[in-house]
């Protein structure tokens, strides 16, 4: 007889209902669903997509557990592989441990508290985050015409230095997924560089809450276009570097080209936007398309792929940041003078020095961050270009100091969709570089 | 109104029969429960083709908003975002659902992306979609009890030992 | 008997002391705190700032770190860096108790050392309500210099004290003891007993 303690047996990771059930216990309905009889197909092209080949008199499919602690370096995302030898069949992303309750956190906090909260969902790109909250806020609290030049240019300038070093990450961890190991230390290499600067202005190399609604928190120090300038210096030859190191080199092109296809279609039913939009063909960017801040007034390529597999995401994702270095030399020569944030006595707190000589200047800081500011009732959505694809922001506001809902729509969250189909009919090795190649970021993914 | 407003207004209600209003200079569709489906659809077929975002909210402490053109507000509302690529344009429907039936259909066969969406909903809200292909938890474990983002659901923050903390 | 008691219980800790002992107890206790290696618990913000730490400008490989380990029955030290939601309790405790003694837990960023401020129903409010913290680092996240403060202090820790003897006094640790199978018995009875 067998006794197992209780202790491991309390140790069952068994999600229930949210696990992969075998192939063999479903509907064909049901599997028709899954595997995409809905992406806007007709009836005869899913059932030849549900049609994968396989040997009748092998019909064992074996269900794999990948994660949520595993060695690639996307954070806590568990997947579950129905493989049939080394064929993946179906794929199913179990995610949720990483939640953390940011959208209830954001209904207890001030509407200035809230970018320390929301910079937290995405810790790769933390500056987008802040951006898209302050947007929001600004626009139900209708100054999102007041805001001065020089915040809306400093907010550019972060948000692309910012998209570089995501980007950056994506290659580092990309190149390590793939076993290229040297290309993560010179990834991590590069960001530092971006960091370095992001400490100078901001005060973190992370989760910055910088950018506030009505401005940001500080102006730019002196002497950041050497900084800025210097940077970029460094790192244009280096791209060339791993372009000569990744981009040619026939191993990485055999194991990315037609790896992890999606087509244009099938993206758009899901909702992906980003590198994994563009690299369908279908040229959206919201920093084009639909402009905020002052990207209209920018001259900047759209980088687009055409064969939807997991090399022209990275090359489009090294090519951004091409891209936005071309950005910030713009914004380096065009960066005006002025203020770095909104004077209004009511959103904005006034300068420290001012706090000793005027009375309604200690009322107002006192005010602002304790009970914060009330901004009036209404609701608004507003979306921008993150590294990963449109983040959003929408609001709900019942006229207090905070919010009544606060949602961010998270792009990675809604690109892990694409992770079934992309991996579908691939090798069970391709797992990793496919879900490297959606580049999710799971903070944002559980909130 | 400047008469592009209107004209907007007027092409939307012909078009898919809701009542628009206009929200901080965004246009949003009022629809009821039983036209969404349909009306996602219809958008669809106008190149509506992205459905960017699908959320819900919970308005148990503001009973007495008004949600306009002559809608009843009921608890729950679920918030569809959608875009066209095309006309670079943005819409977004807002859905009224009541408490004691928290119910709607799902968006699966229309736009699947909202697959995973429509589970944060019901996960976080209680809202349950008719005909979801898998009706389950996604953020939180499997056994959970409660939906965290209704209102009358708690903080869960335990008592800290500073003066000025909200416990 | 003699020089060798209590080896089954603790290891090396539980060998007696004399001056021959004591050294090879110095000597042990000097490459595990130099060459030990991690199990990456990257969950969050604090894993990105954990490969920072050991990427090349702020180098782990020159403590002896470089390495991190992907399964647990290699690692020494476990870092939890990031917030513990409710789902990933038990998948943490689980990737814990599979290390092999003797194992050390760095809690990494203020999540992880006590929910940090996440106050709420979704994260565990600090790590050591599952497991054994030796050393907290706090920050938001940890800068990488925060992280090898942690980490060397760890590595003091494990020179210097006799660290493993403490936690067997203390309770600490998982403290899993396998008792012996009887042999020739009908049944097998596997009991996993912990004190």
């Amino acid at each position: 007889m067998t006794v197992i303690d209780d202790r491991f047996a309390a140790a069952n990771t068994d999600e229930g209902p949210q696990e992969l059930r075998s192939r063999s216990q479903l509907t064909a309905k049901e599997v028709l669903r899954e595997v995409g009889a809905v992406l806007r197909m007709s009836e005869a092209q899913a059932a030849a997509l549900a049609d994968i080949e396989h040997d009748a008199g092998e019909d064992q499919t074996m269900i794999i557990n990948m994660g949520p602690q595993h060695p690639s370096t996307h954070g806590v995302l568990r997947l579950m592989l129905e493989l049939q030898g080394e064929t993946v069949l179906r794929c199913k992303p179990i995610i949720g441990y990483l939640h953390t309750g940011m959208e209830k956190t954001g209904e207890q906090l001030t509407y200035m508290q809230g970018g320390t909260n929301v910079t937290r969902m995405d810790y790769a790109s933390p500056l987008n985050n802040e951006l898209v909250f302050s947007l929001a806020v600004e626009k139900l609290l209708g100054i999102d015409g007041d805001i001065p030049e020089r915040a809306v240019w400093m907010r550019m300038l972060l948000s692309e230095l910012n998209r570089m070093s995501s980007h950056l990450l994506f290659m580092a961890s990309n190149g390590m997924d793939l076993g290229a190991v040297s290309m993560m230390l010179y990834g991590w290499r590069e960001r530092e560089e971006v960091l370095r600067f992001f400490q100078k202005v901001t005060g973190l190399r992370m989760n910055h809450n910088f950018i506030r609604p009505g401005g940001l928190a500080a102006d730019l120090p002196a002497g950041w276009r050497d900084d800025v300038l210097d940077i970029l210096e460094k790192i244009e030859p280096r791209l060339d570097e791993y372009d000569v190191l990744m981009t040619g080199q026939p191993i990485w092109r055999e194991r990315l080209q037609g790896v992890g296809v999606i087509t244009a279609d099938e993206a758009i039913a899901l909702g992906a936007t980003g590198p994994i939009l563009r690299s369908t063909g279908v040229a959206w960017d919201l920093r084009r398309d639909m402009p905020y801040l002052k990207y209209a007034e920018l001259d900047f390529d759209v980088v687009v792929g055409s064969y939807g597999d997991a090399f022209d995401r990275y090359a489009i994702r090294l090519n951004e940041i091409r891209e936005s270095m071309r950005i910030v030399h713009q914004i380096v020569d065009r960066m005006p003078s002025g203020d770095y944030r909104i004077q209004d006595k009511k959103v904005t707190p006034p300068p420290r020095a001012r706090i000793d000589e005027s009375m309604e200047a200690l009322i107002h800081h006192f005010k602002i961050f304790t009970e914060g500011f009330k901004v009036p009732e209404g609701e608004v959505y507003v979306g921008i270009e993150s590294p990963r694809g449109e983040i959003g922001c929408y609001i709900v506001s019942d006229g207090s100091a905070k919010p009544y809902r606060m949602r961010i729509r998270p792009p990675s969250f809604i690109n892990l969709q694409t992770l079934p189909h992309m991996m579908r009919g691939g090798l069970v090795a391709d797992a990793v570089a496919v879900i490297s190649s959606v580049d999710p970021v799971l903070g944002e993914v559980d909130r | 109104m400047s008469d592009g407003m209107t004209e907007v207004q007027k092409t939307a209600e012909e078009l898919h029969g809701c009542p628009v209003i206009v929200s901080l200079g965004q246009q949003v569709l009022l629809v009821a429960r039983e036209q969404y489906v349909s009306v996602m659809k219809a958008l669809l077929d106008d190149t509506f083709d992205l459905c960017v975002d699908l959320t819900a909210v919970d308005y148990l402490l503001m009973p007495n908003r008004v949600v306009g053109a002559d809608i009843k507000p009921e608890r729950f509302e679920v918030v569809v975002s959608v875009m066209s690529m095309q006309k670079h344009e943005r819409l977004r429907l807002r859905v009224q659902v009541p408490a004691d039936d928290a119910t709607i259909d799902t968006l699966f066969d229309v736009h699947p992306g909202t697959e995973a969406l429509e589970r944060e909903v019901f996960d976080m809200f209680g809202i349950v979609f008719n005909g979801h292909p898998d009706p389950t938890r996604i953020l939180m474990p499997e056994d959970w009890d409660g939906h965290p983002l209704r209102k009358d659901y708690d903080f869960g923050r335990i008592p800290v030992q500073f003066k000025g903390s909200p416990a | 008997m003699g020089v060798v008691r209590n080896v089954l219980d603790d290891g090396l800790g539980g060998l007696e002391h004399n001056f021959l002992t004591a050294r090879v107890e110095d000597l042990v206790n000097w490459s595990r705190s130099r060459s030990s290696w991690g199990a990456t618990f990257g969950l969050a913000c604090c894993a990105i700032e954990m490969m920072a730490t050991g990427a090349s400008h702020y180098d782990l490989a020159r403590f002896g770190m470089e390495v991190f380990r992907a399964s647990p029955r290699q690692a020494d030290i476990m870092i939890v860096a990031g917030r513990v939601s409710q789902k990933m309790a038990p998948v943490l405790r689980q990737v814990y108790d599979q290390m092999m003694e003797p194992k050390w837990v760095i809690s990494m960023g203020v999540c992880a050392s006590s929910g940090g401020m996440f106050n709420n129903y979704a994260i565990v409010q600090g790590v050591d309500q599952i497991v054994p913290v030796d050393v907290y680092a706090p920050g938001c996240p940890p800068t990488p210099e925060t992280l090898i403060h942690a980490i060397e202090t760890l590595h003091q820790l494990i020179e210097d004290e006799n660290i493993l003897r403490r936690r067997k006094e203390q309770g600490g640790g998982a403290n899993v003891h396998i008792l012996e199978v009887p042999a020739g018995a009908n049944g097998v009875s596997i009991n996993f007993r912990s004190k």
